[in-house]
C-alpha cells in the first residue's frame, strides 16, 4: 500500500524502516517513505510527530538508529547535511539564512564561484549562471541585487536557485508558506509546480491543510513518531487526513479530576496587541483547566505575554481576582496572584547558570524577606521544600539548573511559580520536549492545582494533552480567538478545524 | 562532590590570597612599604578608585558599565572650584556637586534604559561629554584654597596610625554595599538581570528601573569621589581623576565580576581594587617607571578576564571528574 497504483518509475529517493531515538524519546519508529520524480509529495502529523526529525534524517542532520535510506535503489549514508547535498537532496527552510551584503548571485555561488585567470572571480559568468537558474523557475529576480531587504519569498527562491545550481533532485520544503502572503504563495506554486515538470521530487510539509490537497499528489502521515499511511490525495477529505493525524485514545497519561469551577479568577476583555492578536476575550474560573490551542503563530504565547505583563497591550483589559493588572507590569501580575510559566524554559523560565535555589528563589525575592534583607534560611527551605514536592531529581540544591535533565528543568520552573502560591497559573507548552515520565506527572500536578482552586490556562500545540486535560478549549488561529469547545463536545478534528480556519465552531 | 575543591579555586579567594601574598612579601623585602606613612599613602591613592568600585561592581554583576565615573568625577571637582572661586559656602557647594553626579547618572541611565543603547557607548559618550563640560566650567585653572578642615580631613591620618581619615566613611559605605548587593532583594535580583535579562524580566523583575538605579548611584559616587580628590590632593582641575574609569574596571573585573555580568562578589572586587593599588605602591617604590606600571595594569586587566573563566573551567572540570559519568572539557583556552 506505500505504492501508487501508477508506480511506473522507481523511487529517487526511499525510506526503510527509519528509527530514531533522542534519549528515551523514540522520536521515529519504523518509517517508510518514497519519493518519486515528478511529484510533489505530502508529509502531515502535529506538532512532535516526527516530521522534523525526519526532514534532518534526510538532510543529513540527523543518523537514523535503524533502518535504512535509498538513493536511486542504492543504500547511502549521509555523514553530514555535505553528504545529502552532494546526493541532490536540498532543504528549504521555512526561515532562509541568506549572506545580507552579499548579492544574491554570491549568495547563491558561495564559495564556488567562477573564476577566470589568476584566481579573479569572474562577475560576469556568476551573474549570467544565476539569471539561467531564475529563468528556469520562472521568476524575475536581479542577480546583482544584495539579499538585504528581499522578502522572505524571494529569499526562498534564493534557496531554490541554490539547491538547484546544485543540481537537487530531492527538494524538502520545511513549512515554506508560514510566513507567505496569499500572492507569494501563488508564486512558489508556481515555481513548485515548475520543478515538478522538470522531474524533481518534492517533500512538501505545511499546517494548512488546503495547500496540502492544492499541490501535492499523495501524503504520508505521521504520528507519535510512527507511520500511519502513504496515500493518493485524490478522494480524501481533509477531515480524513486530520483524522489520520490526530486518531488515538487517550490513557492514564491525563488525570484529569472534575472540579466544580468557582469565581471567575482571571478575566481577559477585548485585548489587543496591534499585528498580533485582535480582540481577545475569555474568563477562566477557580478550579478550571482551560485549553488554548491552535497553530504555532496562531498568537497564543503572545496572548499569555500580554496578561502576564511581558509586553504590552494596545487595548483591552485583564483582571485577575477582580484586581484589574498595569499593563506592561510583570510585578503587579504577580503581586495579584498571576504565575506564568513561560514558552522557553531555557531562555526565560530560568537563569542557567543559577542554582537551583536561587531560581526557584527568584520569585520569592519579594516576600522571602526579614527586615528588609533576604531570609536565607526561609529562601532555602521555601526552594527545597518545592523542589520536593515536584520530585525535581537533583544532586545538590546549590547546583546549577543547566546540569539538570530537561523534564527537571521544567519542574524547576513549575516550582519557582507554585512558590508564589497563584491564583491564576499559566503554562505555555507545560510539557514540550520532556519524557512521558514527567509529562504525566506535570498533568497530575496541574489536575491537583485545579482541584485546590487555581485556574489554570493552559497553552499547548500537544492536542491530546488539551483534550486530556481541558475543561474548555479555546481556538486561536491568526491572532483572534475562535472557537469555544466544552470538554464534552471538544474533539480534535473540531479543534484543527478552528485552529486551521476551516470553519468557525 | 568535591564542594571544598570548587570553593577553594574560586577566583575572589584567589584574589584575596594574592593580596595577602603581595603584602606579605612587600612587608618583608620592600624598603620603606611598611612604615605608617607609606601604607597611608597607599590606601589615600587607592581611595577613589575604591569608592567608585562600589558601585560600579553592582552596575559590572547587572551587565552594564560606566566609563563616564572620572569625567563625572572631574566635573564635580571643576564645579566645585568654580562655585567656591565665586565665593559660595563650602557647605553650599559640596551637596550641588553631589546632586550634580546623581543628574550625570541618571543621564546615562535614561540613554541606556529608555533608548535601549548599549552603556558601553552611551558612556564613552558621556566620558567626553563630561570631562568637556569640567573644562568650560573651570578652563585650565586649578583651585587649591579650600578650607583647611576640609583638606586636613581628606588628606589627613587617624593619629599616628597608618589609617586615612576617609577610610572609616569608606567602610560605612562598602559594609553599605555589601548589604545591598549580597543580602537585599534588589541586590540579589541584580544576578538575574545580568545573567539573563529575559528570565528576570519573566520573574517579574523591573530590570529598566534596577538598572537606572544603579547608573544613578553611580553618578552619585563618581561625583563624592571628585569631591574627595579635590580635597585630598588640594587641587581641583578639570582634569583631575582622568583615566580612572579602566583602573577602577580593571580592579572589578581582576576581582572576578564577570565583564558579562551575573557573577561576583564585592568582597573580590576591593581585593582586586587593592590588590591593583598595592602594587603600584610597591612598583613605585621600587623605582619602576611609569610606563611600566601602566604595561603591568594592562597584563592585569587581560589575566583579570582570563583568570576568572579558567577558575571556573577548572571547577566544572574537577566537578565533572568526581561525577565520574561523561567527560568533561578540561581546561580549554577560551576563545
Amino acid at each position: 500500500m506505500t505504492h501508487p497504483s501508477d508506480a511506473g518509475p522507481s523511487p529517487v529517493l526511499a525510506l526503510k524502516g527509519i528509527s530514531k531515538s533522542f534519549g528515551a524519546v523514540r522520536a521515529l519508529r519504523d518509517v517508510s517513505l518514497e519519493l518519486f520524480p515528478g511529484e510533489v509529495h505530502a508529509l502531515a502529523g502535529e506538532n512532535g510527530a516526527g516530521k522534523s526529525t525526519l526532514i534532518k534524517t534526510l538532510a543529513g542532520v540527523h543518523r537514523p538508529d535503524a533502518g535504512r535510506v535509498l538513493l536511486d535503489g542504492e543504500p547511502v549514508v549521509f555523514h553530514g547535511p555535505g553528504d545529502a547535498r552532494d546526493a541532490g537532496i536540498a532543504v528549504i527552510y521555512q526561515e532562509p539564512t541568506l549572506f545580507p551584503d552579499l548579492s544574491i548571485a554570491e549568495n547563491i555561488f558561495m564559495g564556488r564561484r567562477p573564476k577566470r585567470a589568476l584566481g579573479r572571480i569572474d562577475h560576469k559568468a556568476t551573474n549570467a549562471a544565476t539569471a539561467a537558474l531564475m529563468r528556469r523557475l520562472g521568476v524575475e529576480l536581479d542577480p546583482e541585487r544584495p539579499a538585504r531587504g528581499l522578502s522572505i519569498a524571494d529569499q526562498q527562491i534564493v534557496e531554490i536557485a541554490k539547491a538547484l545550481s546544485f543540481d537537487a533532485r530531492v527538494l524538502i520544503m520545511d513549512e515554506p508558506t508560514a510566513a507567505l502572503t496569499g500572492s507569494e504563495v501563488a508564486r512558489l506554486f508556481g515555481v513548485v509546480r515548475t520543478l515538478r515538470e522538470q522531474g524533481a521530487a518534492v517533500l512538501f510539509i505545511s499546517h494548512r491543510l488546503e495547500e496540502i490537497f492544492q499541490i501535492c499528489r499523495r501524503v504520508t502521515t505521521l504520528r507519535d513518531g510512527a507511520w500511519i499511511a502513504s496515500e493518493p490525495l485524490d478522494g480524501m477529505t481533509e477531515d480524513d487526513l486530520v483524522r489520520r493525524m490526530v486518531g488515538r485514545d487517550l490513557d492514564e497519561l491525563y488525570p484529569k479530576q472534575d472540579v466544580e469551577p468557582g469565581r471567575i479568577a482571571l478575566s481577559v476583555r477585548r485585548l489587543t496587541r496591534e499585528g498580533v492578536f485582535t480582540d481577545v476575550s475569555f474568563d477562566v474560573r477557580q478550579g478550571e483547566i482551560v485549553g488554548l490551542a491552535g497553530l504555532v503563530g496562531a498568537g497564543r504565547t503572545e496572548v499569555a505575554r500580554a496578561v502576564f505583563g511581558v509586553d504590552r497591550w494596545d487595548a483591552g483589559e485583564v483582571e485577575v481576582d477582580g484586581r484589574a493588572l498595569t499593563n506592561g507590569a510583570p510585578s503587579t501580575a504577580m503581586a495579584a496572584g498571576l504565575a506564568l510559566v513561560p514558552e522557553d524554559r531555557r531562555a526565560q523560565g530560568l537563569v542557567m547558570d543559577m542554582s537551583i535555589e536561587r531560581n526557584i528563589g527568584l520569585t520569592g525575592l519579594r516576600t522571602t524577606v526579614r527586615a528588609g534583607l533576604v531570609d536565607r534560611g526561609a529562601e532555602r527551605s521555601r526552594s527545597l521544600d518545592w523542589a520536593v514536592k515536584l520530585r525535581v531529581k537533583y544532586a545538590r540544591i546549590a547546583d546549577a539548573v543547566s546540569t539538570l535533565s530537561g523534564g527537571n528543568q521544567q519542574k524547576v520552573v513549575l516550582a519557582k511559580w507554585l512558590a508564589t502560591g497563584p491564583k491564576v497559573l499559566i503554562v505555555d507548552e507545560p510539557t514540550r520536549g520532556i519524557d512521558v515520565g514527567t509529562k504525566a506527572e506535570v498533568h497530575r500536578l496541574l489536575g491537583e492545582l485545579a482541584a485546590d482552586g487555581v485556574a489554570v490556562l493552559m497553552i499547548s500545540s500537544d492536542l491530546p494533552e488539551v483534550l486530556g486535560m481541558a475543561d474548555r478549549v479555546l481556538v486561536m488561529h491568526e491572532g483572534r480567538l475562535t472557537a469555544e469547545i466544552p470538554r464534552s463536545e471538544a474533539t480534535e478534528e473540531r479543534v484543527m478545524a478552528a485552529a486551521t480556519g476551516r470553519a468557525a465552531a | 562532590m568535591p564542594d571544598s575543591l570548587t570553593r577553594a579555586i574560586r577566583w575572589d579567594t584567589v584574589v584575596g590570597a594574592l593580596l595577602l601574598v603581595l603584602l606579605l612579601l612587600s612587608f618583608s623585602f620592600v624598603d620603606g612599604f611598611g612604615n605608617a606613612l607609606n601604607l597611608s599613602f597607599l590606601i589615600g591613592n587607592t581611595l577613589p578608585i575604591a569608592l567608585i568600585a562600589l558601585p560600579m561592581t553592582l552596575l559590572v554583576v547587572a551587565g552594564e558599565i560606566d566609563l563616564s565615573v572620572a569625567s563625572t568625577a572631574g566635573l564635580s571637582g571643576a564645579v566645585m572650584g568654580k562655585l567656591w572661586n565665586e565665593g559660595m559656602a563650602i557647605e553650599t557647594i559640596i551637596p550641588l556637586c553631589l546632586v550634580l553626579g546623581v543628574v550625570c547618572g541618571l543621564v546615562n541611565g535614561l540613554l541606556v534604559t529608555r533608548l535601549g543603547l548599549p552603556s558601553l557607548a552611551v558612556t564613552i559618550g558621556t566620558l567626553a561629554g563630561y570631562r568637556g563640560i569640567a573644562q568650560i566650567v573651570l578652563g585650565s585653572d586649578a583651585v587649591t584654597d579650600f578650607p583647611t578642615q576640609y583638606l586636613d580631613f581628606a588628606a589627613g591620618r587617624i593619629g599616628d596610625s597608618f589609617l586615612p581619615q576617609a577610610f572609616l566613611p569608606f567602610l560605612v559605605l562598602l559594609a553599605v554595599a555589601v548589604v545591598v548587593l549580597h543580602a537585599t532583594p534588589f541586590g540579589r535580583s541584580l544576578f538575574a538581570v545580568g545573567a539573563s535579562q529575559e528570565a528576570a524580566r519573566f520573574a517579574g523583575i523591573r530590570v529598566r528601573r534596577a538598572k537606572l538605579i544603579l547608573f544613578t548611584a553611580t553618578g552619585f559616587m563618581a561625583s563624592l569621589t571628585g569631591v574627595f580628590w579635590a580635597l585630598h590632593y588640594a587641587s581641583a582641575r578639570y582634569d583631575n581623576a582622568t583615566g580612572l574609569e579602566l583602573s577602577v574596571v580593571a580592579a572589578v573585573l581582576l576581582g572576578g565580576i564577570d565583564f558579562d555580568g551575573g557573577k561576583g562578589t564585592l568582597g573580590g572586587a576591593i581585593a582586586g581594587v587593592f590588590l591593583l593599588g598595592a602594587l603600584q605602591n610597591v612598583m613605585s617604590l621600587m623605582n619602576v617607571s611609569a610606563q611600566s606600571q601602566i604595561v603591568v595594569t594592562g597584563v592585569l586587566l587581560v589575566v583579570s578576564v582570563l583568570g576568572p573563566r579558567a577558575a571556573r573551567r577548572l571547577a566544572v572540570a574537577r566537578a565533572g571528574r568526581q561525577a565520574a559519568s561523561t567527560p568533561t572539557s578540561s581546561l580549554r583556552s577560551p576563545s
